[in-house]
C-alpha cells in the first residue's frame, strides 16, 4: 500500500481538472437550467486555440492562454445568442439535444482543421517534476491544482462581491423576480456563458498539458467530469471543485488498487467507476453534496 | 363524412379510433400492397436501408413513447438496444432458443432491467433521468466488454437468424423453395414486427397508459392532482420504452449476424433521440419517418461527397472527410429541427395536407 500517497497526489491533480470542468457545467447551470453537453467540445476547441496561437502563430504561452480564453468567450457568447436565446421557454429536453447537436458539429469542426494526430500544447511545464518527500509529482498536476483553486476564489469573489456576479445569483435563485428588480436577465444568460467558454479553455489547456497530449478524443473526457458536477450538485460551484477531486481521486484509487484486489471486475474499471459512485450519490442524495433541494409549491 | 370538415370529430369513438379517417384506411391498403412489391422490386442496397430503417423505427417508437408522450428524456437508449442484442445472442445462439421465444425474451429482459433503474432514475424532476441513462450507456460499455461469457468481449460476438425450426426467416430461399435472397426475406420479416409495434404503441398512447403519460409531459403537478400515479406512469414508459428497444436490438443484432461493444455507445442513444425530434416528439408515425430519415442522410451524404470539391475520401486526415461531413450533417440536423420546427416531419406533414386541403384559401 506505499503506493497510495502517489496515487492520492495523482487523484487530486486529476480531479482539479475535473473540477475545473465541472465549473463550466455549474456556472451554465446555475444561471440557465441548461446541462451542456458541448462543454467538453468547447474546452476542446480552447486547447487547440492554444495549440493554434503558441505552437503555430509562436506567441509566448502566457499570452496565448488569455486570448484563447477570450476567443472562446466570445464563442460561448455566441452560441447563447445564436442559438439559445432561440430556445427559451421550450421544453428543456429541446434545449439539452440542441447542446449535443452542437457538441457534434463542433468536435467534427475541429477535426476538419486540425486532424486526429496527438499534439503537443508546448506547455511550459513539460516533463518537469516536483520532489515533495519521496513523492514525485508533475509540474502541470501543481500548477493545475493552483489554477483550479485560484478560478474557485475568483468565482467566490465574484459570487460575492461584484454586481454581474449577485445579477447572476439572483437570475438563479429566482428568474421573474430578477427581472422585476431590473437585472438584465438575458445579458446575466450571455456572460454565463461567456465565463464557462473562458473557463473551458483553462481546463483544455490543463488537460491537453504533457503528459497527456492534444486530440480529439480529448471532448469526451468532460463526460468523465460530469459525474463530478453531479456528486457535488449541479448548482454549487464549490460542489464542483470537491466533486471533482472526489470523482478523480476515485478513479485513480480505482485504477491503482482494483486490477490487484478485484480483478473480475474487468479491464478499465476506472472507467465505468465513477459513474456507478454518480448514480450511488444520485441515489442517496438526488441533488448532490451540495446541491439545492427543489421545493415545489403548487 | 362528407360535407363535415375532415379532423372534426363528434363521436368519442372517433377521437380514439385507430384508423379513423378514411385516409389512414387507404394508407393501410398502399403499405399493405407496398409491402408485397418492394422487395421484388428494390435491390439489395436499398433493401438494407428500409430493414435498418424498421428496426431503427421499433426502437425509435419505444423512445418517443417516453420521450415524446411522456416527456421524460433517456440517453440510455443504445445500452438497451445493446441489451436486446446480446440477449438475442445468448438465449437463440447458445441456448439454441426459436425466435418466438428469444424474440420476447429479450425485449421482457430489457423491460426488466428497466424496472430496476426506474425507480431510482425517475425519482426527480427534470434531467435526472437523462443524467442516470448517461451513466448507465458508460456502466453498460464495461459490462458489454467484460462479461466475456455472455459477450464474447470487445471482439463481440454472432448473433443467430431468427428461426422456427427449420424455418429460417432470414433466408426464407432454400427453406421454403421460393427465389428470395437474404435482403428479402430478412425485409419480409422485419415489416410487419414493425407493424405490430406501430399498432401496439398507437395503441398504448391513445388509452389509458398513453393519456397518463401526456398528463405528465404537460404539467407533472396538474397529472399528480387529476389522480394520476405520476411515479408508476413515469416508471411504464421507461420499462415499455426498454421493450422496444431491446426488441429492437435483437432484430438488429439478429441482421448485423456479429455485434461488438462500440456499436452501443453515446452516439447510437443520440441517433435514436435524433430520430424523436427530426420524426416529431409525440407522433407514432414520425418516428418511422424520423429513422427513414436519420438512416437515409448518411448514404445520401455518401453519393453526394464525391461532388463537393473539398471533401476528401480518406479516412484519419485532416480537412473535412466523409465521415466528418457525415456527422456534422447530422448535428445540424439535430440543431436545425428543434430551433425551426419543434414539430419535426410530422408537423411539417400535418401543415402542408392543412395548406392543401384550405387551397387557395390558406393563410
Amino acid at each position: 500500500m506505499s503506493d497510495l500517497p502517489q496515487l492520492l497526489a495523482q487523484g487530486l491533480a486529476l480531479g482539479a481538472v475535473y473540477g475545473l470542468t465541472a465549473l463550466g457545467f455549474v456556472i451554465v447551470y446555475k444561471a440557465t437550467a441548461v446541462i451542456n453537453f458541448a462543454h467538453g467540445e468547447l474546452l476542446l476547441l480552447g486547447a487547440y486555440l492554444v495549440y493554434a496561437l503558441h505552437v503555430q502563430a509562436g506567441i509566448p504561452f502566457v499570452a496565448a492562454v488569455p486570448v484563447a480564453m477570450a476567443c472562446m468567450a466570445v464563442g460561448g457568447w455566441s452560441i447563447e445568442r445564436g442559438v439559445l436565446r432561440r430556445m427559451v421557454g421550450r421544453p428543456t429536453f429541446a434545449v439539452v439535444m440542441i447542446t449535443i447537436g452542437l457538441a457534434i458539429v463542433l468536435r467534427q469542426a475541429a477535426t476538419a482543421i486540425w486532424g486526429f494526430d496527438d499534439l503537443l500544447l508546448g506547455d511550459p511545464w513539460g516533463a518537469s517534476q516536483v520532489t515533495l518527500g519521496e513523492l514525485r509529482v508533475n509540474a502541470v498536476s501543481i500548477a493545475s491544482l493552483a489554477a483550479a483553486g485560484a478560478l474557485f476564489a475568483a468565482f467566490l469573489i465574484f459570487f460575492r462581491s461584484s454586481k454581474a456576479g449577485i445579477a447572476m445569483r439572483s437570475t438563479a435563485i429566482d428568474q421573474e423576480a430578477a427581472l422585476a428588480v431590473g437585472i438584465p436577465v438575458r445579458a446575466v444568460y450571455a456572460w454565463s456563458w461567456m465565463l464557462a467558454g473562458a473557463t473551458a479553455a483553462v481546463a483544455g489547456v490543463f488537460l491537453a498539458a504533457f503528459p497527456a497530449t492534444l486530440h480529439p478524443a480529448l471532448g469526451f473526457v468532460a463526460f468523465r467530469a460530469f459525474p463530478a458536477a453531479i456528486v457535488g450538485g449541479l448548482d454549487s460551484p464549490g460542489g464542483a471543485i470537491v466533486g471533482g477531486l472526489l470523482v478523480g481521486v476515485t478513479e485513480l484509487l480505482v485504477q491503482g488498487y482494483q486490477p490487484r484486489l478485484a480483478p473480475w471486475l474487468g479491464d478499465n474499471f476506472h472507467v465505468a467507476a465513477s459513474y456507478l459512485l454518480m448514480i450511488v450519490v444520485l441515489v442517496v442524495r438526488p441533488y448532490g453534496l451540495f446541491g439545492t433541494r427543489e421545493v415545489e409549491r403548487v | 363524412m362528407s360535407g363535415r370538415p375532415e379532423g372534426l370529430r363528434t363521436r368519442y369513438a372517433e377521437e380514439v379510433a385507430l384508423f379513423g379517417r378514411r385516409a389512414d384506411r387507404a394508407w393501410v391498403a398502399l403499405l399493405a400492397v407496398a409491402y408485397i412489391a418492394v422487395p421484388l422490386v428494390l435491390d439489395d442496397l436499398w433493401l438494407s436501408v428500409l430493414i435498418f430503417t424498421a428496426i431503427a423505427a421499433i426502437g425509435a417508437i419505444g423512445l418517443n413513447l417516453l420521450t415524446g408522450f411522456a416527456g421524460q428524456v433517456s440517453l440510455g437508449h443504445g445500452f438497451f438496444i445493446g441489451l436486446g442484442a446480446y440477449a438475442a445472442g445468448v438465449l437463440g445462439g447458445d441456448l439454441g432458443l426459436p425466435v418466438v421465444v428469444w424474440l420476447p425474451a429479450a425485449g421482457l429482459l430489457g423491460a426488466i432491467v428497466g424496472l430496476a433503474i426506474g425507480p431510482f432514475a425517475l425519482r426527480l424532476r427534470g434531467l435526472y433521468l437523462a443524467i442516470v441513462t448517461l451513466g448507465l450507456v458508460f456502466v453498460g460499455d464495461h459490462v458489454f466488454r467484460n462479461a466475456r461469457l455472455l459477450t464474447g468481449g470487445p471482439q463481440g460476438r454472432a448473433i443467430p437468424s431468427p428461426r422456427i425450426g427449420d424455418l429460417n426467416f432470414a433466408d426464407l430461399g432454400s427453406t421454403l423453395g421460393v427465389p428470395l435472397g437474404r435482403e428479402q426475406s430478412f425485409f419480409l420479416f422485419v415489416v410487419p414486427l414493425l407493424a405490430l409495434a406501430v399498432v401496439a404503441a398507437k395503441n398504448i398512447a391513445r388509452t389509458r397508459g398513453g393519456r397518463a403519460f401526456q398528463a405528465i409531459r404537460d404539467r407533472e403537478i396538474a397529472a399528480e392532482i387529476v389522480g394520476v400515479d405520476v411515479a408508476r406512469y413515469k416508471i411504464g414508459a421507461f420499462v415499455v420504452s426498454s421493450f422496444y428497444a431491446a426488441a429492437a436490438g435483437a432484430l438488429l443484432g439478429s441482421y448485423l449476424r456479429h455485434v461488438t461493444p462500440d456499436r452501443f455507445d453515446l452516439l447510437l442513444s443520440v441517433q435514436y433521440v435524433a430520430m424523436v425530434i427530426v420524426g416529431g416528439a409525440g407522433s407514432i408515425y414520425g418516428s418511422v419517418s424520423g429513422a427513414l430519415f436519420i438512416v437515409l442522410v448518411p448514404r445520401l451524404v455518401e453519393q453526394v461527397s464525391p461532388l463537393i470539391p473539398f471533401v476528401t475520401r480518406s479516412a484519419g486526415a485532416a480537412g473535412v472527410t466523409v465521415f466528418t461531413l457525415n456527422q456534422i450533417v447530422f448535428g445540424l440536423l439535430i440543431v436545425g429541427f428543434l430551433v425551426a420546427e419543434p414539430l419535426g416531419l410530422a408537423g411539417i406533414w400535418r401543415r402542408l395536407r392543412l395548406y392543401f386541403r384550405m387551397w387557395p384559401f390558406s393563410y
